[in-house]
């Protein structure tokens, strides 16, 4: 069959809604998009436990604790799925794990940034993990099979995420005067972050968008970051807090918030390695890989003496 | 044809992130990837899941428990070597289901029978 014609035939089932599988043919662009799309998704997720790994011991009560303890669980239960998605791609396990600690992999930025307080984690929950889900909710509809299906289920595990967040903020925002201090800081650290997780604005791009056309992605940059936006705007109404947003009012012509600039500059430098805390989470991902190796080593040594006693049975 | 330049959310390109060159990367380890099927409940069939690396079966099935089954998802759980598993080429999928296509009186429908009959 000639090129041309297997490509018409992808576009075909693309356009029909019919998801492509790991032994379909595919252009070779939407492999490498999905597999870097994939592999950050996943590497973002197994960063993403060490900002809240880091109060584990320091929550304020055994509940707490164990809420906590169940959503780290959660995001590396993520991290494994997205892997095994990227792998169907034929990149392997080791290759993804060795990109990310060489740098040359990326993972949101939002996790660069330092959680100070308990009110972090009632920010993250309710800001990150609801940011991360506009883009998710979205996603389980992608056109690549494995990781639409790694969405869903990842989806059922996500709404826990931010509305335990949600809750923290609440009972801090009904608290002593400390306490709600605490809350809007966390609120007023996290807001522009978690905007900037959305990427650039959609104007930068003068190329075609094939993302779109493959259906890879089914929504843009700024449309899912309005969304955010909206949903938002009246939820902090109801913690007594607000967004450090002069900008932000309710634009009644358009039907949805207007907001502020974001600050790209800050962006690209958390993007490139010069965010508050890049060189920590690496390094703090490599001593885990590093400290770990003996125990890889010694389960498949024992996995291979399990197998010779079993032949010599 | 366009290469994608669109930045995405969870989708920064290497060139506009000051990332290192590819580097060496290690041997792989001997975990082998298993594929996991679990049972939701009694009377039901196993479904996959998804798949894990593990080096043995205890370890797949314990990782398994703990990846797949964290909300009462499973009463058992099965796991197999994905090289074990046999595909049919998606190539192939004319020749192998078409033929079933033109055999429409294999469906209950396929009989013009009187409404009266009732029961059947
Ligand atoms: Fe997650
Ligand atoms: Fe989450």
């Amino acid at each position: 069959m000639e090129h041309h014609n297997l490509e018409q035939i992808f576009q075909d089932k693309i356009d029909q809604e019919i998801k492509i599988e790991p032994r379909d043919w595919m252009p070779d662009a939407y492999r490498k998009t999905n597999l870097r799309q994939i592999s950050q998704h996943a590497h973002s997720e197994i960063v993403g436990m060490l900002p809240e790994g880091n109060w584990i011991s320091r929550a304020p009560s055994l509940k707490r604790k164990a809420i906590l303890l169940a959503k780290v669980q959660d995001e590396a239960g993520h991290g494994l799925y997205l892997y095994a998605a990227a792998e169907t791609l034929g990149q392997s396990r080791e290759q993804m794990i060795e990109d990310l600690h060489s740098g040359r992999a990326k993972y949101s930025s939002i996790f660069n940034y330092p959680t100070l307080t308990w009110a972090d984690m009632g920010a993250i929950g309710w800001l990150v993990d609801g940011a991360a889900i506009m883009n998710q909710v979205m996603l389980t509809r992608t056109s690549y099979g494995p990781y639409a299906r790694a969405m869903v289920r990842i989806c059922k595990e996500e709404s826990f995420h931010q509305r335990q967040g949600f809750e923290i903020l609440l009972v801090l925002s009904k608290g002593s005067d400390a306490q709600k201090a605490m809350c809007q800081d966390a609120i007023n650290r996290w807001w522009w972050p978690a905007l900037m997780m959305f990427g650039p604005r959609d104007g930068e791009s003068t190329n075609s968008d094939m993302s779109m056309k493959w259906k890879i992605k089914r929504k843009s940059n700024d449309e899912l970051r309005q969304q955010f936006v909206d949903m938002i705007a009246e939820q902090v109404k109801l913690l007594n807090m607000t967004l450090p947003d002069e900008k932000l009012r309710w634009n009644e012509n358009k039907k949805h918030y207007d907001f502020g600039e974001i600050n790209w500059d800050e962006f690209w430098q958390v993007v490139k390695g010069n965010g508050p805390c890049n060189k920590e989470r690496l390094a703090a991902r490599k001593k885990a890989w590093e400290e770990g190796r003996w125990v890889r080593e010694a389960a498949s040594a024992y996995a291979a003496k399990q197998k010779q006693k079993q032949q010599a049975a | 044809m366009q290469l994608i330049r669109k930045f995405y959310y969870g989708d920064i390109p290497e060139d506009a992130s000051g990332a290192a060159k590819a580097g060496p990367v290690q041997p792989a380890s001997d975990w082998p990837l298993w594929e996991v099927f679990i049972r939701s409940k009694q009377g039901l069939e196993h479904k996959h899941v998804g798949s894990l690396h593990a080096a043995d079966a205890t370890m797949a099935i314990e990782n398994a428990r703990d990846v797949y089954t964290r909300r009462s998802e499973g009463i058992s759980i099965w796991v197999v070597e994905s090289h074990h598993i046999k595909t049919s080429a998606p190539e192939a999928a004319a020749e192998l289901y078409e033929p079933a296509q033109d055999k429409i009186y294999r469906h209950p429908t396929f009989y013009d029978l009187p409404d009266e009959i009732k029961h059947m």
